[in-house]
Protein backbone atom coordinates (compact mmCIF):
# COMPACT_ATOMS: atom_id res chain seq x y z
CA UNK A 1 0.00 0.00 0.00
CA UNK A 2 2.95 2.32 -0.83
CA UNK A 3 1.45 4.43 -3.76
CA UNK A 4 -1.67 6.07 -2.21
CA UNK A 5 1.12 6.68 0.89
CA UNK A 6 3.35 8.61 -1.26
CA UNK A 7 1.15 10.31 -3.61
CA UNK A 8 -1.19 11.59 -0.70
CA UNK A 9 1.63 12.28 2.28
CA UNK A 10 2.38 15.54 0.29
CA UNK A 11 -0.66 17.08 0.28
CA UNK A 12 -2.62 16.22 2.58
CA UNK A 13 -0.25 15.81 5.84
CA UNK A 14 -1.57 18.90 7.73
CA UNK A 15 -5.68 19.68 6.74
CA UNK A 16 -6.85 16.85 8.37
CA UNK A 17 -5.58 17.42 11.65
CA UNK A 18 -5.71 21.38 11.39
CA UNK A 19 -9.76 21.01 10.33
CA UNK A 20 -9.75 18.47 13.61
CA UNK A 21 -8.05 21.10 15.83
CA UNK A 22 -10.34 23.79 14.69
CA UNK A 23 -13.57 21.71 15.65
CA UNK A 24 -12.11 20.88 18.72
CA UNK A 25 -11.38 24.53 19.31
CA UNK A 26 -15.16 25.01 18.34
CA UNK A 27 -16.03 22.15 21.07
CA UNK A 28 -14.20 23.69 23.60
CA UNK A 29 -14.54 27.43 23.20
CA UNK A 30 -18.45 27.03 22.16
CA UNK A 31 -19.74 29.68 25.09
CA UNK A 32 -17.51 32.48 23.73
CA UNK A 33 -17.64 31.61 19.48
CA UNK A 34 -21.45 31.31 19.07
CA UNK A 35 -22.96 34.18 18.01
CA UNK A 36 -25.97 33.24 19.95
CA UNK A 37 -27.24 31.21 22.58
CA UNK A 38 -28.41 27.77 20.82
CA UNK A 39 -31.26 26.96 22.46
CA UNK A 40 -32.56 30.51 22.10
CA UNK A 41 -35.89 30.68 20.01
CA UNK A 42 -37.34 33.09 18.50
CA UNK A 43 -40.52 32.66 17.11
CA UNK A 44 -40.81 35.61 14.66
CA UNK A 45 -37.58 34.33 13.15
CA UNK A 46 -38.30 31.05 12.28
CA UNK A 47 -37.13 29.06 9.22
CA UNK A 48 -35.13 32.44 8.12
CA UNK A 49 -32.31 31.53 5.06
CA UNK A 50 -28.72 32.35 5.89
CA UNK A 51 -27.92 36.18 6.32
CA UNK A 52 -30.76 36.86 7.72
CA UNK A 53 -30.91 39.89 9.98
CA UNK A 54 -32.74 40.55 13.23
CA UNK A 55 -32.21 43.10 15.89
CA UNK A 56 -28.92 44.26 14.47
CA UNK A 57 -27.47 40.85 14.46
CA UNK A 58 -27.06 38.30 11.78
CA UNK A 59 -27.81 34.85 11.40
CA UNK A 60 -24.91 34.05 9.55
CA UNK A 61 -26.48 30.04 8.58
CA UNK A 62 -29.77 31.14 9.02
CA UNK A 63 -32.32 29.46 11.91
CA UNK A 64 -34.10 26.93 12.45
CA UNK A 65 -38.21 25.89 12.78
CA UNK A 66 -38.04 27.12 16.23
CA UNK A 67 -36.25 30.71 15.02
CA UNK A 68 -32.52 28.88 17.14
CA UNK A 69 -29.39 30.68 15.39
CA UNK A 70 -28.23 27.70 12.94
CA UNK A 71 -24.49 28.34 13.45
CA UNK A 72 -24.44 28.49 16.69
CA UNK A 73 -26.05 25.06 17.44
CA UNK A 74 -23.48 24.06 15.13
CA UNK A 75 -20.86 25.13 16.93
CA UNK A 76 -22.46 23.48 20.50
CA UNK A 77 -23.35 20.43 18.14
CA UNK A 78 -19.72 19.88 17.88
CA UNK A 79 -19.45 19.09 21.58
CA UNK A 80 -21.69 16.27 21.47
CA UNK A 81 -20.37 14.42 18.36
CA UNK A 82 -16.36 14.98 19.85
CA UNK A 83 -16.72 14.12 23.04
CA UNK A 84 -19.04 11.25 22.52
CA UNK A 85 -16.71 10.00 20.02
CA UNK A 86 -13.89 10.27 22.06
CA UNK A 87 -15.27 8.65 25.07
CA UNK A 88 -16.85 5.65 23.16
CA UNK A 89 -13.86 5.20 21.70
CA UNK A 90 -11.53 5.59 24.63
CA UNK A 91 -13.67 2.93 26.45
CA UNK A 92 -14.05 0.90 23.81
CA UNK A 93 -10.65 0.63 23.40
CA UNK A 94 -9.73 0.03 26.77
CA UNK A 95 -12.43 -3.18 27.13
CA UNK A 96 -11.14 -4.36 23.59
CA UNK A 97 -7.49 -4.02 24.15
CA UNK A 98 -7.70 -6.10 27.74
CA UNK A 99 -9.57 -8.61 26.42
CA UNK A 100 -7.89 -8.77 22.85
CA UNK A 101 -3.86 -9.05 24.98
CA UNK A 102 -5.46 -10.88 27.33
CA UNK A 103 -6.65 -13.86 25.04
CA UNK A 104 -3.50 -13.47 22.79
CA UNK A 105 -1.21 -14.06 25.71
CA UNK A 106 -2.94 -16.36 28.12
CA UNK A 107 -4.15 -18.39 25.55
CA UNK A 108 -5.82 -21.84 26.90
CA UNK A 109 -9.33 -21.68 27.57
CA UNK A 110 -9.46 -17.93 28.42
CA UNK A 111 -8.46 -17.37 24.93
CA UNK A 112 -11.64 -19.77 23.24
CA UNK A 113 -13.78 -17.80 25.33
CA UNK A 114 -12.83 -14.29 25.08
CA UNK A 115 -12.46 -14.61 21.15
CA UNK A 116 -15.91 -16.50 20.97
CA UNK A 117 -17.27 -14.03 22.70
CA UNK A 118 -15.64 -11.05 20.43
CA UNK A 119 -17.21 -13.61 16.68
CA UNK A 120 -20.71 -13.12 18.73
CA UNK A 121 -20.29 -9.18 18.79
CA UNK A 122 -19.41 -9.31 15.81
CA UNK A 123 -22.13 -11.26 14.27
CA UNK A 124 -24.60 -8.49 15.06
CA UNK A 125 -24.69 -5.70 12.78
CA UNK A 126 -23.13 -3.14 15.13
CA UNK A 127 -25.91 -0.40 14.22
CA UNK A 128 -28.67 -2.57 15.16
CA UNK A 129 -27.37 -3.74 18.68
CA UNK A 130 -26.67 -0.43 19.37
CA UNK A 131 -30.17 0.46 18.24
CA UNK A 132 -31.71 -2.46 20.63
CA UNK A 133 -29.63 -1.53 23.47
CA UNK A 134 -30.24 2.18 23.42
CA UNK A 135 -33.89 1.43 22.78
CA UNK A 136 -33.73 -0.86 26.36
CA UNK A 137 -31.73 1.57 28.26
CA UNK A 138 -33.84 4.80 26.98
CA UNK A 139 -31.36 7.50 25.09
CA UNK A 140 -29.44 9.87 26.64
CA UNK A 141 -25.53 11.43 26.82
CA UNK A 142 -24.18 8.74 29.04
CA UNK A 143 -26.44 5.49 27.30
CA UNK A 144 -24.62 6.32 24.22
CA UNK A 145 -21.32 6.29 24.89
CA UNK A 146 -21.92 3.24 26.91
CA UNK A 147 -23.80 1.11 23.85
CA UNK A 148 -21.41 2.95 21.52
CA UNK A 149 -18.64 1.28 23.48
CA UNK A 150 -20.54 -2.33 24.10
CA UNK A 151 -20.85 -2.50 20.24
CA UNK A 152 -17.36 -1.49 19.10
CA UNK A 153 -14.97 -3.14 21.67
CA UNK A 154 -14.73 -6.43 19.52
CA UNK A 155 -12.72 -4.51 16.81
CA UNK A 156 -9.72 -3.75 18.99
CA UNK A 157 -9.94 -6.91 20.64
CA UNK A 158 -9.56 -8.42 17.51
CA UNK A 159 -6.59 -6.30 16.14
CA UNK A 160 -5.29 -6.56 19.85
CA UNK A 161 -5.02 -10.56 19.70
CA UNK A 162 -3.65 -11.08 16.63
CA UNK A 163 -0.85 -8.31 17.52
CA UNK A 164 -0.58 -9.64 20.96
CA UNK A 165 0.04 -13.36 19.28
CA UNK A 166 2.43 -11.93 16.78
CA UNK A 167 4.41 -10.07 19.63
CA UNK A 168 4.01 -12.73 22.37
CA UNK A 169 6.59 -15.55 20.95
CA UNK A 170 9.43 -13.01 20.28
CA UNK A 171 12.73 -13.59 22.30
CA UNK A 172 12.31 -10.30 24.32
CA UNK A 173 9.12 -11.70 25.99
CA UNK A 174 10.51 -14.95 26.13
CA UNK A 175 13.60 -13.07 28.27
CA UNK A 176 11.46 -10.89 30.09
CA UNK A 177 9.48 -14.09 31.26
CA UNK A 178 11.99 -15.95 32.19
CA UNK A 179 13.05 -13.15 34.46
CA UNK A 180 10.74 -13.64 36.40
CA UNK A 181 8.24 -10.51 34.87
CA UNK A 182 4.40 -11.10 35.84
CA UNK A 183 1.81 -11.46 32.96
CA UNK A 184 0.77 -8.19 33.59
CA UNK A 185 4.24 -6.26 33.65
CA UNK A 186 5.04 -8.12 30.38
CA UNK A 187 1.63 -7.03 28.77
CA UNK A 188 1.57 -3.52 30.00
CA UNK A 189 6.32 -2.55 29.46
CA UNK A 190 7.19 -5.11 26.73
CA UNK A 191 3.89 -6.10 24.43
CA UNK A 192 1.39 -2.86 24.66
CA UNK A 193 4.40 -0.62 23.38
CA UNK A 194 4.79 -2.91 20.24
CA UNK A 195 1.22 -3.24 19.28
CA UNK A 196 0.03 0.33 19.95
CA UNK A 197 0.81 1.47 16.50
CA UNK A 198 -2.70 -0.89 14.82
CA UNK A 199 -4.42 -0.05 17.32
CA UNK A 200 -3.71 3.67 17.09
CA UNK A 201 -4.83 3.59 13.34
CA UNK A 202 -8.25 1.21 14.30
CA UNK A 203 -8.86 3.57 16.67
CA UNK A 204 -8.53 6.61 14.31
CA UNK A 205 -11.01 4.80 11.92
CA UNK A 206 -13.59 4.05 14.47
CA UNK A 207 -13.49 7.47 16.08
CA UNK A 208 -15.01 8.84 12.13
CA UNK A 209 -17.59 6.19 12.66
CA UNK A 210 -18.50 6.73 16.29
CA UNK A 211 -18.98 10.24 15.14
CA UNK A 212 -21.08 8.82 12.30
CA UNK A 213 -22.92 5.81 14.77
CA UNK A 214 -23.67 8.99 17.31
CA UNK A 215 -25.32 11.23 15.01
CA UNK A 216 -27.10 8.11 13.33
CA UNK A 217 -28.46 7.68 16.64
CA UNK A 218 -29.14 11.20 17.31
CA UNK A 219 -31.16 11.20 13.90
CA UNK A 220 -33.82 8.29 14.81
CA UNK A 221 -34.13 10.45 18.03
CA UNK A 222 -32.60 7.78 19.79
CA UNK A 223 -29.29 9.83 20.72
CA UNK A 224 -28.80 13.22 22.95
CA UNK A 225 -32.02 15.03 23.19
CA UNK A 226 -33.38 17.86 22.46
CA UNK A 227 -33.01 20.46 22.82
CA UNK A 228 -29.03 19.54 23.39
CA UNK A 229 -27.85 20.59 19.86
CA UNK A 230 -26.85 17.50 18.13
CA UNK A 231 -25.65 17.81 14.29
CA UNK A 232 -27.84 14.17 14.05
CA UNK A 233 -30.73 15.71 15.49
CA UNK A 234 -30.04 18.64 13.28
CA UNK A 235 -30.30 16.52 10.58
CA UNK A 236 -33.33 14.95 11.63
CA UNK A 237 -35.38 18.37 11.98
CA UNK A 238 -34.03 19.32 8.62
CA UNK A 239 -35.29 16.13 6.65
CA UNK A 240 -38.65 17.75 7.91
CA UNK A 241 -38.20 21.12 6.61
CA UNK A 242 -36.44 20.26 3.63
CA UNK A 243 -38.55 21.95 0.93
CA UNK A 244 -38.50 25.19 2.71
CA UNK A 245 -35.36 25.77 4.41
CA UNK A 246 -32.47 23.65 3.13
CA UNK A 247 -29.68 25.63 5.41
CA UNK A 248 -31.18 23.85 8.68
CA UNK A 249 -30.15 19.93 7.30
CA UNK A 250 -27.20 21.14 5.19
CA UNK A 251 -24.62 22.61 7.36
CA UNK A 252 -24.63 20.29 10.06
CA UNK A 253 -24.28 17.06 7.90
CA UNK A 254 -20.82 18.66 5.76
CA UNK A 255 -19.78 19.58 9.48
CA UNK A 256 -19.70 15.48 9.91
CA UNK A 257 -18.91 14.94 6.39
CA UNK A 258 -15.62 17.06 7.10
CA UNK A 259 -14.96 15.56 10.75
CA UNK A 260 -15.24 12.07 9.24
CA UNK A 261 -13.16 12.75 6.17
CA UNK A 262 -10.57 14.07 8.21
CA UNK A 263 -10.36 11.10 10.88
CA UNK A 264 -10.40 8.95 7.96
CA UNK A 265 -7.70 10.60 6.21
CA UNK A 266 -5.68 10.30 9.34
CA UNK A 267 -6.44 6.65 9.65
CA UNK A 268 -5.66 6.30 5.98
CA UNK A 269 -2.40 7.86 6.18
CA UNK A 270 -1.26 6.86 9.36
CA UNK A 271 -1.75 3.11 8.36
CA UNK A 272 0.25 3.55 5.41
CA UNK A 273 3.10 4.75 7.32
CA UNK A 274 3.28 1.69 9.96
CA UNK A 275 1.78 -0.92 7.53
CA UNK A 276 -1.68 -1.54 8.21
CA UNK A 277 -2.34 -3.79 11.31
CA UNK A 278 -6.43 -4.13 10.24
CA UNK B 1 -13.40 -30.36 3.37
CA UNK B 2 -15.92 -31.89 5.75
CA UNK B 3 -13.88 -31.54 8.89
CA UNK B 4 -13.88 -28.28 7.41
CA UNK B 5 -17.33 -27.31 7.15
CA UNK B 6 -18.39 -28.87 10.22
CA UNK B 7 -16.07 -26.78 12.36
CA UNK B 8 -17.09 -23.97 10.63
CA UNK B 9 -20.89 -24.41 10.63
CA UNK B 10 -20.22 -25.21 14.69
CA UNK B 11 -19.10 -22.09 14.91
CA UNK B 12 -21.40 -20.20 13.46
CA UNK B 13 -24.11 -21.88 15.28
CA UNK B 14 -22.58 -21.11 18.47
CA UNK B 15 -22.54 -17.53 17.41
CA UNK B 16 -25.99 -17.69 16.91
CA UNK B 17 -26.78 -19.14 20.03
CA UNK B 18 -24.50 -16.54 21.42
CA UNK B 19 -26.46 -13.76 19.55
CA UNK B 20 -29.97 -14.85 21.01
CA UNK B 21 -28.56 -14.98 24.79
CA UNK B 22 -26.99 -11.04 24.14
CA UNK B 23 -30.33 -10.27 22.91
CA UNK B 24 -32.32 -11.68 25.44
CA UNK B 25 -29.90 -10.16 28.49
CA UNK B 26 -29.76 -7.10 26.90
CA UNK B 27 -33.66 -6.81 26.79
CA UNK B 28 -33.61 -7.64 30.92
CA UNK B 29 -30.89 -4.83 31.21
CA UNK B 30 -33.88 -2.55 31.89
CA UNK B 31 -34.64 -4.94 34.75
CA UNK B 32 -38.73 -4.81 33.82
CA UNK B 33 -38.84 -5.75 29.90
CA UNK B 34 -43.17 -5.38 30.51
CA UNK B 35 -42.62 -1.51 30.03
CA UNK B 36 -41.00 -2.29 26.80
CA UNK B 37 -43.48 -4.77 25.55
CA UNK B 38 -46.66 -2.57 26.47
CA UNK B 39 -47.54 0.64 25.12
CA UNK B 40 -46.90 3.35 27.39
CA UNK B 41 -50.86 3.73 27.81
CA UNK B 42 -50.88 0.61 29.24
CA UNK B 43 -52.78 0.31 32.58
CA UNK B 44 -51.25 -1.74 35.50
CA UNK B 45 -53.45 -4.05 34.87
CA UNK B 46 -51.88 -4.58 31.27
CA UNK B 47 -48.72 -4.98 32.94
CA UNK B 48 -50.01 -7.60 35.81
CA UNK B 49 -51.79 -9.68 32.95
CA UNK B 50 -48.35 -9.13 30.41
CA UNK B 51 -46.20 -10.75 32.97
CA UNK B 52 -48.14 -13.38 33.93
CA UNK B 53 -48.88 -14.19 29.75
CA UNK B 54 -44.84 -13.83 29.19
CA UNK B 55 -44.15 -15.72 32.55
CA UNK B 56 -42.24 -12.97 34.42
CA UNK B 57 -42.41 -14.35 37.58
CA UNK B 58 -40.74 -17.42 36.90
CA UNK B 59 -36.60 -17.38 37.67
CA UNK B 60 -34.66 -15.55 34.61
CA UNK B 61 -33.17 -19.22 33.64
CA UNK B 62 -36.55 -20.81 33.36
CA UNK B 63 -37.69 -17.70 30.98
CA UNK B 64 -34.32 -17.94 29.20
CA UNK B 65 -34.99 -21.41 28.11
CA UNK B 66 -38.58 -20.27 26.76
CA UNK B 67 -37.17 -17.99 24.76
CA UNK B 68 -34.80 -20.23 23.51
CA UNK B 69 -37.38 -22.95 22.92
CA UNK B 70 -39.77 -20.33 21.33
CA UNK B 71 -37.31 -19.25 18.59
CA UNK B 72 -36.75 -22.98 17.39
CA UNK B 73 -40.20 -23.53 17.13
CA UNK B 74 -40.28 -20.47 15.24
CA UNK B 75 -42.29 -18.96 16.91
CA UNK B 76 -41.50 -15.15 17.52
CA UNK B 77 -44.08 -14.21 19.33
CA UNK B 78 -47.14 -11.81 19.36
CA UNK B 79 -46.72 -7.53 18.82
CA UNK B 80 -49.26 -6.69 21.46
CA UNK B 81 -49.34 -2.93 19.58
CA UNK B 82 -50.42 -4.10 16.75
CA UNK B 83 -52.48 -7.06 17.57
CA UNK B 84 -51.16 -9.41 14.99
CA UNK B 85 -48.62 -12.04 14.49
CA UNK B 86 -44.61 -10.90 14.39
CA UNK B 87 -43.75 -12.91 11.47
CA UNK B 88 -47.04 -11.21 9.55
CA UNK B 89 -45.57 -7.70 10.23
CA UNK B 90 -41.88 -8.15 9.47
CA UNK B 91 -42.09 -10.62 6.53
CA UNK B 92 -44.31 -8.14 4.88
CA UNK B 93 -41.41 -5.94 4.95
CA UNK B 94 -38.75 -8.16 4.04
CA UNK B 95 -39.21 -7.73 -0.20
CA UNK B 96 -38.87 -4.06 0.45
CA UNK B 97 -35.51 -3.95 1.93
CA UNK B 98 -34.16 -6.98 -0.13
CA UNK B 99 -35.05 -4.49 -2.71
CA UNK B 100 -33.27 -1.73 -1.69
CA UNK B 101 -30.36 -3.49 -0.47
CA UNK B 102 -30.40 -5.33 -4.06
CA UNK B 103 -30.38 -1.85 -5.82
CA UNK B 104 -27.43 -0.31 -3.69
CA UNK B 105 -25.39 -3.65 -4.11
CA UNK B 106 -26.04 -2.91 -7.78
CA UNK B 107 -24.52 0.73 -7.34
CA UNK B 108 -21.86 -0.06 -5.49
CA UNK B 109 -20.49 -2.87 -7.73
CA UNK B 110 -21.31 -1.19 -10.89
CA UNK B 111 -18.96 2.05 -9.86
CA UNK B 112 -17.26 0.78 -7.22
CA UNK B 113 -15.22 -2.42 -9.27
CA UNK B 114 -14.48 0.36 -11.92
CA UNK B 115 -13.33 2.95 -9.92
CA UNK B 116 -10.67 0.24 -8.17
CA UNK B 117 -9.32 -1.25 -11.47
CA UNK B 118 -8.74 2.11 -12.50
CA UNK B 119 -6.68 3.06 -9.06
CA UNK B 120 -4.98 0.06 -9.10
CA UNK B 121 -4.05 0.40 -12.63
CA UNK B 122 -3.44 4.10 -13.00
CA UNK B 123 -1.19 4.14 -9.80
CA UNK B 124 0.51 6.85 -8.45
CA UNK B 125 -0.76 9.09 -11.13
CA UNK B 126 -3.06 11.86 -11.08
CA UNK B 127 -6.22 9.49 -12.20
CA UNK B 128 -5.58 7.56 -9.17
CA UNK B 129 -5.21 9.80 -6.37
CA UNK B 130 -8.65 11.58 -7.85
CA UNK B 131 -10.67 8.63 -7.87
CA UNK B 132 -9.25 7.88 -4.29
CA UNK B 133 -10.86 11.23 -3.26
CA UNK B 134 -14.21 9.86 -4.34
CA UNK B 135 -13.82 7.05 -2.52
CA UNK B 136 -12.76 8.74 1.13
CA UNK B 137 -15.27 10.93 -0.01
CA UNK B 138 -18.11 8.16 -0.09
CA UNK B 139 -16.75 6.69 3.04
CA UNK B 140 -17.26 9.57 5.35
CA UNK B 141 -20.64 10.50 3.78
CA UNK B 142 -23.12 10.20 6.48
CA UNK B 143 -25.80 8.42 4.47
CA UNK B 144 -28.60 10.46 6.03
CA UNK B 145 -26.87 13.06 4.61
CA UNK B 146 -26.33 12.45 1.38
CA UNK B 147 -29.50 11.20 1.53
CA UNK B 148 -31.30 14.25 2.30
CA UNK B 149 -28.95 16.33 0.11
CA UNK B 150 -30.37 13.86 -3.02
CA UNK B 151 -34.10 15.19 -1.63
CA UNK B 152 -32.98 18.28 -2.07
CA UNK B 153 -31.28 18.62 -5.22
CA UNK B 154 -33.15 16.13 -7.71
CA UNK B 155 -36.53 15.75 -5.63
CA UNK B 156 -37.67 19.88 -4.56
CA UNK B 157 -35.36 21.39 -6.57
CA UNK B 158 -34.69 19.46 -10.24
CA UNK B 159 -38.00 17.64 -9.51
CA UNK B 160 -36.45 14.79 -11.55
CA UNK B 161 -37.38 11.92 -8.63
CA UNK B 162 -39.71 11.30 -6.02
CA UNK B 163 -38.75 12.48 -2.37
CA UNK B 164 -39.89 9.51 -0.80
CA UNK B 165 -41.88 6.52 -0.57
CA UNK B 166 -41.71 3.57 -3.10
CA UNK B 167 -43.33 1.86 -6.02
CA UNK B 168 -41.97 2.81 -9.18
CA UNK B 169 -38.52 2.08 -10.27
CA UNK B 170 -37.95 6.14 -10.21
CA UNK B 171 -38.42 5.38 -5.91
CA UNK B 172 -35.44 3.36 -5.92
CA UNK B 173 -33.04 5.42 -7.20
CA UNK B 174 -31.98 7.90 -4.48
CA UNK B 175 -32.09 5.07 -1.87
CA UNK B 176 -30.33 2.98 -3.75
CA UNK B 177 -27.46 5.71 -4.36
CA UNK B 178 -27.60 6.73 -0.62
CA UNK B 179 -27.08 3.40 0.91
CA UNK B 180 -24.83 2.12 -2.07
CA UNK B 181 -22.14 4.97 -1.30
CA UNK B 182 -20.00 3.49 1.92
CA UNK B 183 -20.47 -0.17 -0.08
CA UNK B 184 -18.81 1.40 -3.46
CA UNK B 185 -16.20 3.32 -1.10
CA UNK B 186 -15.35 -0.70 0.05
CA UNK B 187 -15.68 -2.50 -2.92
CA UNK B 188 -13.38 0.26 -4.63
CA UNK B 189 -10.89 -0.71 -1.76
CA UNK B 190 -11.21 -3.89 -1.72
CA UNK B 191 -10.82 -4.12 -5.95
CA UNK B 192 -8.16 -1.72 -5.75
CA UNK B 193 -6.00 -3.97 -3.79
CA UNK B 194 -6.36 -6.96 -4.87
CA UNK B 195 -5.65 -5.74 -8.56
CA UNK B 196 -2.50 -4.47 -7.20
CA UNK B 197 -1.64 -7.54 -5.51
CA UNK B 198 -2.24 -9.64 -8.79
CA UNK B 199 -0.06 -6.80 -10.33
CA UNK B 200 2.58 -7.57 -8.45
CA UNK B 201 2.87 -10.94 -9.22
CA UNK B 202 5.41 -13.00 -11.73
CA UNK B 203 2.45 -13.97 -14.40
CA UNK B 204 1.68 -10.22 -14.89
CA UNK B 205 5.19 -9.35 -15.67
CA UNK B 206 5.81 -12.21 -18.23
CA UNK B 207 2.76 -11.62 -19.68
CA UNK B 208 3.79 -7.94 -19.96
CA UNK B 209 7.27 -8.80 -21.67
CA UNK B 210 5.34 -10.89 -24.19
CA UNK B 211 3.57 -8.24 -25.41
CA UNK B 212 -0.28 -8.60 -24.16
CA UNK B 213 -1.67 -5.08 -23.84
CA UNK B 214 -3.25 -3.62 -20.62
CA UNK B 215 -6.95 -4.30 -21.73
CA UNK B 216 -6.45 -7.81 -22.54
CA UNK B 217 -4.45 -7.97 -19.34
CA UNK B 218 -7.26 -7.10 -16.96
CA UNK B 219 -10.18 -8.57 -18.77
CA UNK B 220 -8.32 -12.33 -19.23
CA UNK B 221 -6.04 -12.15 -15.78
CA UNK B 222 -6.87 -9.25 -13.64
CA UNK B 223 -10.02 -9.59 -13.04
CA UNK B 224 -10.59 -13.15 -12.63
CA UNK B 225 -7.83 -13.63 -10.60
CA UNK B 226 -9.16 -10.81 -8.21
CA UNK B 227 -12.54 -11.85 -7.54
CA UNK B 228 -12.01 -13.61 -4.81
CA UNK B 229 -11.82 -11.26 -2.16
CA UNK B 230 -14.70 -8.95 -4.17
CA UNK B 231 -16.55 -12.18 -3.66
CA UNK B 232 -16.27 -13.30 -0.24
CA UNK B 233 -16.88 -9.23 1.21
CA UNK B 234 -20.11 -9.13 -0.85
CA UNK B 235 -21.75 -11.45 1.34
CA UNK B 236 -20.44 -9.14 4.05
CA UNK B 237 -21.37 -6.11 2.53
CA UNK B 238 -24.87 -7.37 2.31
CA UNK B 239 -25.83 -8.23 5.81
CA UNK B 240 -24.00 -4.16 6.41
CA UNK B 241 -26.30 -2.96 3.90
CA UNK B 242 -29.19 -4.23 5.82
CA UNK B 243 -28.32 -2.71 8.69
CA UNK B 244 -27.35 0.39 7.21
CA UNK B 245 -30.87 0.18 5.41
CA UNK B 246 -32.43 1.20 9.22
CA UNK B 247 -31.41 4.97 8.44
CA UNK B 248 -31.65 5.38 4.70
CA UNK B 249 -35.36 3.59 4.80
CA UNK B 250 -35.80 6.51 7.65
CA UNK B 251 -34.90 9.57 5.27
CA UNK B 252 -36.61 8.29 2.44
CA UNK B 253 -39.96 6.63 4.16
CA UNK B 254 -39.28 3.33 2.28
CA UNK B 255 -41.75 0.96 4.21
CA UNK B 256 -38.80 -2.18 4.11
CA UNK B 257 -37.19 -3.44 7.62
CA UNK B 258 -35.65 -0.86 8.96
CA UNK B 259 -37.99 1.75 8.82
CA UNK B 260 -40.18 -0.98 10.66
CA UNK B 261 -37.31 -0.92 13.32
CA UNK B 262 -37.33 2.95 13.95
CA UNK B 263 -41.07 2.94 13.79
CA UNK B 264 -41.41 -0.15 16.31
CA UNK B 265 -39.36 1.52 19.15
CA UNK B 266 -41.03 4.70 18.68
CA UNK B 267 -44.43 2.43 18.98
CA UNK B 268 -42.40 0.36 21.84
CA UNK B 269 -43.07 -2.47 19.99
CA UNK B 270 -40.49 -4.42 21.26
CA UNK B 271 -40.54 -8.04 19.61
CA UNK B 272 -41.14 -6.48 16.60
CA UNK B 273 -37.55 -4.92 17.11
CA UNK B 274 -36.01 -7.68 18.76
CA UNK B 275 -37.16 -10.23 15.66
CA UNK B 276 -35.60 -7.73 13.60
CA UNK B 277 -32.19 -7.35 15.11
CA UNK B 278 -32.17 -11.25 15.56
CA UNK B 279 -32.56 -11.25 11.76
CA UNK B 280 -29.84 -9.58 11.06
CA UNK B 281 -28.03 -11.20 13.32
CA UNK B 282 -28.85 -14.39 11.52
CA UNK B 283 -27.94 -13.04 8.12
CA UNK B 284 -24.34 -12.09 9.21
CA UNK B 285 -23.84 -15.11 10.52
CA UNK B 286 -24.77 -16.67 7.39
CA UNK B 287 -23.36 -14.62 5.32
CA UNK B 288 -20.11 -14.85 7.33
CA UNK B 289 -20.01 -19.06 7.03
CA UNK B 290 -21.06 -18.69 3.30
CA UNK B 291 -18.33 -16.48 2.58
CA UNK B 292 -15.98 -19.16 4.48
CA UNK B 293 -16.93 -21.94 2.63
CA UNK B 294 -17.00 -20.18 -0.77
CA UNK B 295 -13.46 -18.84 0.17
CA UNK B 296 -11.77 -22.39 0.88
CA UNK B 297 -13.66 -23.81 -2.12
CA UNK B 298 -12.11 -21.23 -4.73
CA UNK B 299 -8.39 -21.10 -2.44
CA UNK B 300 -7.60 -24.71 -0.31
CA UNK B 301 -5.16 -23.16 1.77
CA UNK B 302 -7.81 -21.54 3.96
CA UNK B 303 -9.64 -24.64 4.93
CA UNK B 304 -6.41 -26.46 5.42
CA UNK B 305 -4.70 -23.64 7.33
CA UNK B 306 -8.06 -23.93 9.81
CA UNK B 307 -6.82 -28.14 10.29
CA UNK B 308 -3.37 -26.93 11.89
Amino acid sequence: MTGRGATFKSTLTWWPAGLLLVLVICAVFAYWLAPFDPDRQNLLGRLKPPGFEARGKVFLLGSDELGRDVLSRLIYGARVSLLVAALSVLLSGFVGVTVGMAAGYLRGWIETILMRLVDIFLSIPAILLAIITVAVLGPGFINVVLVLALTRWPRYARVAYGQTLAIAGRPFVTLARSMGASPLRVLALHILPNIVGPLLVVATLEFGLMVLFEAGLSFLGLGVQPPTASWGSMLSTGRNYIATAWWIAMFPGFALFLLVLSANLIGDRFGDRIGDGR
Amino acid sequence: MLRFLLNRGGQALIAAFGVVTLVFFIQRLSGDPTALLLPETATQADIDAMRVTLGLDRPLIVQYWAFLSDLLRFDLGRSFVQNADVWDIVSSRIPKTLQLAFGALVVALLIGLPMGLIMAITRGKHVSKFIMWIVLACQSMPTFWSGIMMILVFGVWLRWLPSSGTGTFAHLIMPSIALGLLSLATYARITRAAVLDELGKDYVRSARARGVRTGRLVRHHLLRNSMIPIISITALELSQLLAGAVIVETVFAWPGLGLLTVQSIAARDFVVVQTIVLMGAFVTIFANLAADILYSVVDPRVRLAGQS
